[in-house]
């Protein structure tokens, strides 16, 4: 009976063990734990733009590439783009990849994935037990310049990074892995646009001098958000692009990355009733 | 390792898991239950591909696909909201009123609540009895916090949670087919819209 058992058991763990070590076959994952702080963001969130505390979590360093994404597709063949649904991904999903399994050359192979929509780009994150970040966590990560926290005042910074978005955009662009920034994360500027978890919590006024004014029967609540800190172009631009897009939308410069609460990610289960 | 083997291999090791320490049900059960999705062919542009799972206002659990066959008016909604969600039943109810008994038969009415920390099931439940909301036809649900976020990005419909526990959300009425096709909606809320009514009233025939 012993025997019976522990053979049972080892066969158990043989089989986790052989799931496991298939399960990736690219090189490990890095992820980098960010320091919690506090934001005062563009995004007005209280009537005195109080700033918002940030919990501690961890981010991908970079971007995810086109080889993740083509090994998260073969494992996951309902996202690749000859597979899926309508729905969760319009008619340019990866529509720059050779085929459905086929992302191009091989430079291709570390530059960041974009054509995903954002149900593609959360499924990926799931797969790897992350989400994507929320609009703030990217926010908090984007202000920071090579050795501040916060370089937004830095009128030098804004202007270099408002630059890059006067560059003709190329889909065959620069691959991942541009200079880290005060907490390691690479890539946030100059690379691509990026996802973030709660895009469609980014809806502003469609003119946000109207403080008081809107559309009352369409937004419970307290109304549709204002913008703070209007000089920050750079930062207003991504929160322009993303609240206008909607799920299942895909562009040619829009890409992720994944993050994960320090604290079990509690997002994706039933809390108690 | 050839694909095929591999997953069912991974399945395998998971049910001995699950038999040895009770857990993992819910990646075996998730690939079971895409399987049958793909075999009901569900439409591509059908929001029940959302492999996502409710609880009604009964304490039932429910695939979002578990509304598939007759025609459904979705909407999302939060109990403590004070002006805008009280009007979001007053509105669905006049569209119903606009409608034949016939026709109401063959329609139903899903209010997921953006808020599924305050709304529990006794929640849903006292808001069915309050407003006297048939329970044949209108179904209030909850689901987690990553499902409420996606069944709004299929819907179209923005929210964000503020800090003083409000959120903020635009309004939808979503009108679907029998296979979960978005037929049209509307944002007009506190009185019927007339072109969303005879959408509803084409599809409840």
């Amino acid at each position: 009976m012993g025997t019976a058992l522990s053979t049972w058991l080892s066969l158990v763990w043989l089989a986790v063990v052989a799931t496991a070590a298939t399960a990736d076959d690219l090189a490990p994952v890095g992820y980098v734990t960010v320091t919690p702080g506090s934001l005062t963001s563009v995004l007005s969130n209280s009537s005195d733009n109080r700033p918002i505390p940030v919990k501690p979590f961890s981010v991908r360093v970079t971007p995810v590439t086109n080889a993740e994404f083509l090994n998260f597709v073969l494992k996951n063949p309902d996202w690749g783009r000859d597979r899926i649904a309508s729905v969760f991904a319009d008619h340019t999903y990866l529509h720059g990849w050779k085929s459905a399994t086929d992302y191009g050359d091989q430079t291709d192979r570390q530059r960041p994935v974009t054509n995903v929509s954002w149900f593609a780009a959360q499924a990926f994150c799931e797969h790897e037990a992350a989400r994507l970040p929320t609009w703030y966590e990217w926010e908090y990560l984007a202000a920071a310049d090579a050795t501040h926290a916060d370089a937004r005042k830095d009128p030098a910074w804004r202007a270099r990074i408002l630059a890059w978005y006067d560059t003709p955009t190329d889909m065959h662009g620069p691959t991942v892995g541009g200079a880290a920034n005060y907490y390691g994360v690479r890539d946030l500027h100059g690379l691509i646009w990026e996802w973030v978890e709660d895009f469609n919590a980014l809806f502003i006024s469609p003119d946000s001098r109207n403080q008081g004014d809107p559309d009352k029967l369409k937004f419970c609540g307290a109304g549709a958000l204002s913008l703070q800190d209007k000089e920050n172009f750079a930062i207003l631009m991504r929160i322009a692009l993303l609240s206008s897009l909607s799920g299942a939308d895909t562009t040619d410069n829009l890409g992720f990355r994944c993050a994960r609460s320090a604290v079990p990610n509690l997002t994706h289960t039933t809390p108690n009733q | 390792m050839n694909k095929s083997i591999h997953s069912v291999l991974s399945c395998k090791a998971a049910r001995i898991a699950v038999f040895a320490f009770g857990m993992l049900a819910v990646s075996c059960h998730s690939v079971a239950a895409d399987q049958t999705a793909r075999a009901q062919r569900l439409p591509g542009n059908s929001i029940y591909q959302l492999p996502i799972s409710l609880t009604d206002q009964d304490g039932h659990e429910f695939r979002l696909s578990g509304k598939r066959g007759k025609p459904v008016i979705v909407s999302m909604f939060y109990n403590s909201c004070q002006f805008v969600c009280p009007m979001l039943i007053d509105t669905l109810q006049m569209t119903e009123d606009s409608l034949t008994p016939v026709q109401r038969n063959s329609l139903s009415v899903l209010l997921v609540t953006f808020d599924p920390a305050r709304d529990s099931v006794a929640v849903l439940k006292s808001i069915t009895n309050a407003r006297h909301l048939d329970a044949q036809h209108w179904t209030l649900a909850r689901t987690d916090d990553g499902s409420v976020r996606k069944l709004a990005a299929i819907l179209g419909i923005q929210f964000k949670l503020l800090e003083n526990g409000d959120y903020n959300h635009s309004t939808a009425l979503v009108l679907l087919d029998g296979e979960g096709r978005i037929l049209g909606s509307t944002n007009q809320i506190g009185e019927v819209d007339p072109q969303f009514a005879k959408l509803v009233r084409d599809a409840a025939k």
